[in-house]
Order: C-alpha cells, then sequence, then structure tokens
C-alpha cells in the first residue's frame, strides 16, 4: 500500500510518519509537498503533525487553501483514505473534511505528555486492528486540541459512530481529570460519516515502536494496512 | 482609502479560557466590579483606492467566510472606514 505524507510549511511529524510508514511497516512513502497537485498515485495520505504557517489566523486555518488540499478533497470525496494528526486534525477540521473545530486547550496551557484513550469504535478502517474498547497509551502534544461541535453535530457523531476515541484514565474510565484539553465529551478523535477521513490528536505516529514506550500507535496503521488488504485481516 | 475593522468574537456560549485567565488577573489587580471578559481579534483590511464602498463590504463578508473567521466558533462583524491618512502597503 502506496502512502503519501503531505508536507506543509511548519509541518514537523512528516519525518516521524514517513518512518512508521516507510521503515517500521515496509510500506512505499512519498513526501507530498503542499504545492503539488500530484498525489503520486497513494492510496492513503497522512496530514502530519506541526505548526503549519505559523498556526496563524487559527490552526490549521491557511494550511487548507495550500494547493494540495485541492487534490486531498477529491481524493478524499472519491473514498480514498486520509488520516490527520494533530495539525492534520486541525487542518481536516478547516477544511471541513471533518466536522467541528479544535481550539484553544481549556488549561491555556501546552500539553505534551502520555495519556490513555478508549477506542469507541473497532470496526472503522482506522481502529479494525484495536480490541472492544481497548485502551492506547499514546502521547499528545498540542496547545489547540479542544474538540468542539455544537450540539446536533455531537449527536449525529455519537449516532453514526463516528468518535473513535476519547480521552480515559488508565482504566477505561472518560472522567474530566483524563481530558488534557477539555475536549467535549473527551473527544480524542472522529472519522467523517463516510468512515474514509479520520482527524486524532494523539500522536500515534509517536508510539509505533516498543524502545518509544509504547507500540499502541502502530494499531492505527495496522488498521488501515489491514482494510487495503483484508485477506489478512 | 477604505479600511475595513473585522471583530472576530467566539460565539456566545463557547468557552473563552483566555477571557478567564484575563478576568482573573483583573480580578487579582483589584477589579471586582467586571463580571466577564471575552477576549476576540481585529483585523484590518486596507482596500485599494479604487475599491469603492458597496465592494468593499462585498470583499469584506466574502473574506470572512472565506477564510477570517470559522463558522463553527466564531462570529464576525465588521464596519467600513474612509481612511484619509493611511497608505495602504506598498501604495
Amino acid at each position: 500500500m502506496k502512502f503519501g505524507v503531505i508536507v506543509f510549511p511548519g509541518s514537523n511529524c512528516d519525518h516521524d510518519c514517513y518512518h512508521v510508514l516507510q521503515n517500521v511497516f515496509q510500506q512505499p512513502t512519498e513526501f507530498i509537498w503542499h504545492k503539488d497537485d500530484d498525489l503520486k498515485n497513494c492510496d492513503a495520505l497522512v496530514l502530519p503533525g506541526g505548526f503549519s504557517y505559523g498556526d496563524y489566523l487559527r490552526t490549521g486555518a491557511i494550511a487548507r487553501f495550500s494547493p494540495v488540499m485541492n487534490a486531498v478533497v477529491e481524493f478524499a470525496a472519491a473514498g480514498g483514505l486520509v488520516v490527520g494528526i494533530c495539525n492534520g486534525f486541525q487542518i481536516l477540521c478547516e477544511a471541513g473534511l471533518l466536522p467541528g473545530a479544535l481550539m484553544r486547550n481549556a488549561s491555556r496551557r501546552f500539553v505534551c505528555k502520555f495519556i490513555h484513550v478508549r477506542v469507541e469504535n473497532n470496526t472503522s478502517e482506522f481502529t479494525n486492528a484495536c480490541g472492544e474498547k481497548e485502551i492506547l497509551k499514546i502521547p499528545v502534544a498540542h496547545a489547540e486540541g479542544l474538540y468542539y461541535a455544537d450540539a446536533n453535530t455531537l449527536r449525529q457523531l455519537n449516532q453514526h459512530q463516528q468518535i473513535l476515541f476519547r480521552y480515559c484514565n488508565d482504566r477505561g474510565e472518560l472522567t474530566p481529570a483524563a481530558n488534557p484539553n477539555g475536549s467535549l465529551e473527551n473527544i480524542a478523535g472522529i472519522m467523517n460519516r463516510a468512515g474514509n477521513v479520520m482527524g486524532m490528536m494523539p500522536h500515534p505516529d509517536r508510539c509505533a515502536e516498543e524502545i518509544l514506550n509504547s507500540a499502541d500507535g502502530a494499531k492505527i496503521f495496522a488498521s488501515i494496512l489491514n482494510w487495503a488488504t483484508p485477506m489478512a485481516a | 482609502m477604505i479600511e475595513a475593522r473585522i471583530y472576530v468574537t467566539l460565539k456566545s456560549g463557547i468557552l473563552d479560557p483566555q477571557g478567564k485567565t484575563v478576568q482573573q488577573a483583573l480580578e487579582n489587580l483589584g477589579f471586582a466590579q467586571i463580571r466577564g471578559v471575552r477576549v476576540g481579534k481585529l483585523i484590518e483590511l486596507q482596500f485599494a483606492e479604487e475599491v469603492s464602498r458597496e465592494e468593499a463590504e462585498r470583499l469584506t463578508i466574502d473574506a470572512c467566510k472565506k477564510l477570517l473567521a470559522n463558522p463553527v466558533i466564531e462570529d464576525y462583524r465588521f464596519e467600513l472606514a474612509l481612511n484619509a491618512n493611511q497608505q495602504g502597503a506598498g501604495s
């Protein structure tokens, strides 16, 4: 399966994503510069973490108008798999590929630490390698991770099992203390209604090998590969 | 030259941690009478000389909808003013 990692000015997790896909999972992976409009025949796209355009105006607000985003929107509309991690999640929301918005953390602080998330739907293209309600240990690093959507959107997300991850404690309980940024309903990651576009604030790219304190992030990438080769699932 | 002053604010009811922190700081300074603080953004646009008032209004709304405000979380309002003193950048 061929992956494309989109590089915006200010992306800083592009090499982390590339490393996991190319070296850990041994999948052909290409960087795609934000000014390109050629997606190089990739089967799945990753919008990595970072601070595209210095987070000016709002996180992701300017990156969404990068030339490559027209191709990303077309790719998503045609059913292609798109993953946004951290800043990538913010960009996908700004682009309207995912509902809602990411706002300043309730604490006003940049949070950078390992947290836990509970897998809320393990039947998606992005979570099928996870167990039911599995608790993943995974790091966050952001100042704007408070997920917000209006009541109607939240209802729809719940109704259609679009919420993939919620922040929890190490026993899987969804407590306010386990919520690192004040996200509504402890939401850490969601997908679109069609199930082919996913965004999450935690960084699976930073915990896909045992040497990194947790290899739980590998399950996200393994899920995508299961989707590509269902016989191996 | 016409200038637009655009005020972008969080929708009412949406948590504004920055405003809360400022309010706390004001309270610490003795401003006990202030019941709430909300922090927003002021964006100023300078239009080219030939742009009419109607066109400036249309362009401002378009810019707000496309980029300057996120309708999921923010509201915007703006005023247009004739600015005789200030020269636009590069003009």
